[in-house]
């Protein structure tokens, strides 16, 4: 059986222009469909960000909210309520909103403000500089070291700015796992100060944060939120919440699936057609086999066998491409925002099995039409 | 007398229906025996490849018979077709297609594989029968860089190398200056021909004649004349 699948090799390999071009096709496929998905898993994953570094189990927010950024205010029973709900261990008001902050020379910054529940803090992010009970002194925020820390001048503890008109100061650095899509810098400081900074409809309350007793309670809090006409999404659901917004309510994944569609085309006419023309190349020596008793299965495994072997070697070096261009473009481009997951690999190895499926399969339906005859008959 | 290796019987072939049925085969009968070279000779169209393709299991006749080692190989499925022919018969097409991107040795060892011998045991295989046609120190070269000749000896060695009872060749000489192709057909008869093995010719070119034991004549799909006579048993 090996001496079969030895022959398919020699026979691929051997014929290196044809063998590189269809690996050159496959490698530059699988990248740009791995490049494709992984950035708009790593869009969505800042699209969530705050979600994700705020480490909360369950958010409670008006049914009409789409994403974290765009939070619609709820009044300050909603707190106290969920307070009550039997199953809450506890629950924290939690605050996001936008305001403008004047730099030193003069220009405005955007910012999004994020304010923690003054008692506990829940939701802080690790500080890299300065001391967290200082958030509580006045006018104290905390600003994170991320992406966009320099479009705040890279401002140090003690740094003073102004935001909305007030005056603020720089109390400490915090790292952020996952930095926010929209380019703009985050800082943080206590629930009071910012409802006091940025100017607030009636209601003030974007959040809140919950900590059910146990997973079990999870159900039970979702109904009794639902009950007050709010919703309770725990951090995964709330995750997937923005995900789905992004990916069906904008042109984002459209676009994205567009994308990778057309490289999935590229790949698989370039595989495809290369492939082919190396079946139709050396026809007459498949209808030789075939002659001297090459059975159909036999040519269908030698075929099966070049397919796959291209298209895995295709897939590793796609695969090692785009990972080694996306950790290239992290350490030049801080903003990129790239994420190769488990996911993206298996589709990825999906479309190009797909690819190398189709591909074999035009030239085994030629090679199994193929009459030994014709070889006789020139 | 020679026992008989292939017998064929009554064979009818045509292409197409109606008014395009082309009768190519019109009731051929005849026997090719063990220690023979059986030529089969003709102008082009007679019907002599056709012929051949039905013989050697490739090409489905449309009535009669073809028993082989005392087996009517049209009653086998494709399958059962297939390794009848890689069993039994050895192939030397006119155009060799050996594979280019393959050494000769490679190509040689082909049948082998297909026989899911071992590549390094094909390949030692090839090699003694690169030897017995004189290419042994032709073996990693590909068949390219090979004259015409050399290339008809590698196919005739990628024929033998499972050391089939008959041996088919189409055309053996037509790419070959007369001078190579006696050479080549020489060599067939005496290095390749035993007692217990078969050959059988199609060609068109009489400077190759006296190496036939018997000439069957075609023309327009019936056979016209059997020259020759079947050697004895040895």
């Amino acid at each position: 059986m090996l001496s079969i699948f030895t022959l398919a090799f020699k026979l691929l390999v051997n014929d290196r222009a044809k063998f590189a071009a269809l690996i050159v096709g496959l490698t530059f496929s699988v990248f740009l469909m791995v490049q494709m998905i992984s950035m708009f898993d790593g869009i969505l994953q800042r699209a969530s960000s705050t979600v994700l570094n705020t480490g909360a189990a369950m958010w409670v927010m008006d049914p009409a909210v789409t994403t974290v950024a765009n939070s619609i205010p709820m009044p300050d029973y909603v707190l106290d309520a969920v307070r009550s709900i039997n199953g809450v261990k506890y629950a924290v008001p939690f605050y996001s909103g936008a305001a403008l902050v004047k730099l030193a020379d003069g220009t405005y910054q955007s910012v999004n403000v994020i304010g923690l529940d003054d008692a506990s803090l829940f939701g802080r992010l690790p500080l890299v500089a300065g001391r967290m009970e200082d958030i509580y002194s006045d006018n104290a925020f905390i600003v994170v070291r991320d992406a966009e820390y320099d479009k705040l001048e890279r401002p140090a503890i003690g740094t003073v700015f102004e935001i909305n008109d007030h005056r603020s100061v720089v109390v400490g650095l915090a790292k952020a796992p996952v930095s926010g899509l929209f380019g703009i810098p985050t800082l943080y400081t206590i629930y009071t100060r910012a409802l006091v900074y940025i100017p607030n409809a009636r209601f003030t309350l974007s959040y809140v944060l919950v900590e059910p007793k146990s997973v079990d309670q999870i159900p039970r809090i979702q109904a009794e939120v639902a009950r007050l006409g709010y919703r309770a999404l725990t951090a995964k659901e709330f995750v997937r919440h923005i995900t789905q917004f992004y990916v069906y309510k904008t042109g984002l994944g459209t676009n994205i699936l567009i994308m990778t569609v057309i490289s999935f085309l590229v790949g698989l006419s370039i595989s495809g057609q290369t492939f082919y023309t190396f079946i139709l190349e050396n026809l007459e020596r498949f209808g030789a086999l075939k002659a001297i008793g090459a059975k159909a299965r036999d040519l269908i495994q030698v075929i099966l066998f070049q397919a796959l072997l291209t298209s895995l070697t295709g897939y590793g070096l796609g695969l090692g491409l785009c990972a080694s261009l996306i950790a290239l473009a992290k350490v030049r481009l801080p903003d990129y925002s790239s994420t190769i997951t488990y996911t993206n690999l298996i589709l990825a190895f999906v479309m190009v099995l797909v690819i190398a499926g189709i591909s074999s399969y035009v030239g085994i339906r030629k090679v199994i039409q193929l009459e030994p005859f014709d070889i006789f008959r020139g | 007398m020679a026992q008989p290796a292939v017998q064929a019987r009554e064979i009818v072939k045509w292409f197409g229906e109606g008014p395009t049925r082309t009768d190519a085969i019109r009731g051929v009968s005849l026997e090719a025996y063990f220690g023979e070279v059986l030529y089969i000779v003709g102008p082009s169209g007679s019907g002599k490849t056709t012929l051949l393709s039905i013989l050697s299991g490739i090409l489905r006749p449309s009535g009669g018979t073809v028993v082989v080692h005392g087996r009517e190989i049209w009653r086998l499925d494709d399958d059962e077709l297939a390794e009848f022919r890689l069993r039994t018969l050895g192939f030397v097409f006119q155009d060799y297609h050996l594979f280019p991107r393959l050494t000769t040795a490679e190509n040689v060892a082909i049948p082998l594989i297909l026989r899911r011998r071992p590549w390094a045991e094909a390949l030692e295989a090839a090699l003694r029968f690169l030897k017995i046609v004189g290419l042994e120190n032709r073996a990693d070269l590909p068949p390219i860089k090979l004259s015409g000749g050399e290339q008809q000896r590698v196919a005739i060695a990628r024929a033998i190398v499972a050391e089939p009872d008959i041996l088919i060749f189409d055309e053996p000489t037509a790419s070959l200056d007369g001078e190579t192709g006696r050479r080549i057909v020489e060599f067939i008869r005496t290095q390749i021909l035993s007692a217990s093995r078969c050959i059988v010719i199609v060609t068109h070119d009489a400077r190759i004649a006296e190496f036939a034991d018997r000439t069957i004549t075609m023309e327009d799909g019936r056979i016209t004349g059997i020259a020759g006579r079947v050697p004895r048993a040895q």
